[in-house]
């Protein structure tokens, strides 16, 4: 109870609300990194995804290597691109892209692996070419797969974003990386109830996205 | 270039197995990391699994069930880890559960739709001949309807045991994890690359042995599909 009513009032705090520090300005550090590394992902494994599940060229090593990456540790990926890199928004990116890339390209690949063979025969019956086949046929059937992965990708992208403040970036991760610091439980509780709070947006956005793909 | 490269894979190696153990402190080195980064794996995992087997089986039988609960645990997923390590912290402080609670809520999320899809892809014509031979509900669902959803159970439990592991680390940030005190402890506080290496490495080892297990389990359970 004393934990709850510490929280109410450091969310109640006006302070909390304005300033590079602030609630708003934190989000958005948070909302950015977590775009960027999502947006990069997306970028690179989307046409990765249609062009092995299209070929079926490279789809074992493909799917081999992506659960290879799930296995990664992002703090020790993160870590260690800082060692190398140096502090700052690269390592961070780098380590969101790393987490996101495999569900996103999995779910692509097995998305247009899972079109019908029927389907892709009429189509090719239809007189349509393999490009014609890949977007108009394979993508919108593989649409709501890909959505999936992009929402898995996201949600782990939101959370794993806190621990930018960790190598000296922003974000929401800074108030539980200082509350740490300060011994201040409730700043520290605070940062992760927004962190939860962002994911639970994500996931209904991706929510209201699937049902607008269908 | 090549020489730079295989002087740095043999400093690494060298600090791995340097720090391997130290016989006459058996809190520190690899090895008390890495059996700690399996007892909070692996006792997630099982928590997971027991809880999402009944529930499963719950939903499976009384299908009204199935969908409100659905809704819970995708929210449940939603919430990430990382946060609720912070959020447990007052309640359970530094024990393990701090690690175990948030991981096994993550387990049970993953494999909950497997067990359900995989007790329910059960063929008509298997249950119904499970019936003609006088098998009761209970013996059909331990005998019958159970054994041909392990496969679906499993791949869903490599899932679960995969991101298991690699978030173990994670919950280093609140000081437990396992490998992950290595990775940040040993390597990212000292500046150090050797012990960030070592430390995925015997994370993705760890993955990899966990879920070559799993595949074995899976056709010992299941000898029917061998041929």
């Amino acid at each position: 109870m004393d934990i709850l009513t510490g929280l109410v009032a450091w969310f109640a705090d006006p302070a909390q609300w304005t300033g590079g520090s602030g609630i708003p300005a934190r989000m958005g550090e948070h909302v950015y990194y977590s775009l960027l590394g999502l947006l990069l992902s997306a970028v690179v494994a989307v046409p990765l995804g249609l062009f092995t599940g299209h070929t079926g060229v490279g789809g074992f090593l493909t799917t081999s290597v992506a659960n290879f990456a799930r296995a990664l540790p992002t703090i020790g990926v993160l870590f260690l691109i800082v060692l190398a890199a140096g502090i700052g928004l690269v390592p961070v990116v780098c380590a969101l892209v790393a987490l996101a890339v495999p569900p996103i390209l999995v779910n692509t690949h097995e998305g247009v692996r899972g079109v019908e063979p029927s389907l892709r025969d009429a189509a090719i019956g239809m007189g349509m070419r393999g490009h014609q086949v890949l977007l108009r046929l394979e993508l919108p059937v593989a649409t709501p797969l890909i959505l999936m992965g992009m929402r898995t990708a996201a949600v782990q992208v939101v959370a794993t974003a806190t621990i930018a403040a960790y190598v000296g970036v922003g974000g929401l991760g800074r108030y539980i990386v200082d509350g740490q610091a300060r011994q201040d439980l409730t700043m520290m509780l605070g940062g992760a109830v927004l962190v939860v709070l962002l994911a639970v947006v994500t996931t209904l956005l991706f929510a209201g996205l699937r049902r607008l793909a269908r | 270039m090549i020489a730079d490269a295989w002087d740095w894979v043999a400093r690494v190696v060298e600090w791995g197995v340097t720090n391997w153990s130290h016989p006459g402190d058996p809190e520190r080195g690899l090895l008390p990391r890495l059996t700690e980064h399996m007892r909070l794996a692996y006792l997630s995992i099982l928590i997971g699994l027991a809880v999402a087997l009944p529930v499963g089986l719950a939903c499976a039988r009384w299908k009204p069930l199935y969908p409100p609960v659905l809704t819970g645990v995708n929210v449940l997923y939603a919430v990430p880890s990382i946060a609720l390590f912070f959020l447990m912290l007052p309640y359970t402080g530094f024990s393990d559960w701090t690690a175990i609670v948030p991981l096994s809520l993550y387990t049970l999320v993953i494999l909950l739709p497997n067990v359900v899809d995989g007790l329910r892809q059960v063929p008509d014509h298997v249950r119904q001949s499970a019936v003609a031979m006088g098998f009761g509900p209970l013996r059909r669902l331990v005998r019958v309807e159970t054994p041909v959803a392990v496969p679906v159970i499993i791949a869903g439990l490599r899932v679960a045991s995969v991101a298991t592991i690699s978030m173990v680390s994670v919950a280093s940030l609140v000081g437990l994890g396992g490998l992950g005190q290595v990775i940040l402890s040993d390597g990212f506080r000292r500046q150090f690359d050797a012990p960030i290496v070592v430390g995925i490495v015997l994370t993705v080892a760890l993955a990899f042995v966990t879920d070559a297990l799993l595949v074995l389990a899976q056709r010992l359970l299941t000898p029917w599909a061998r041929r």
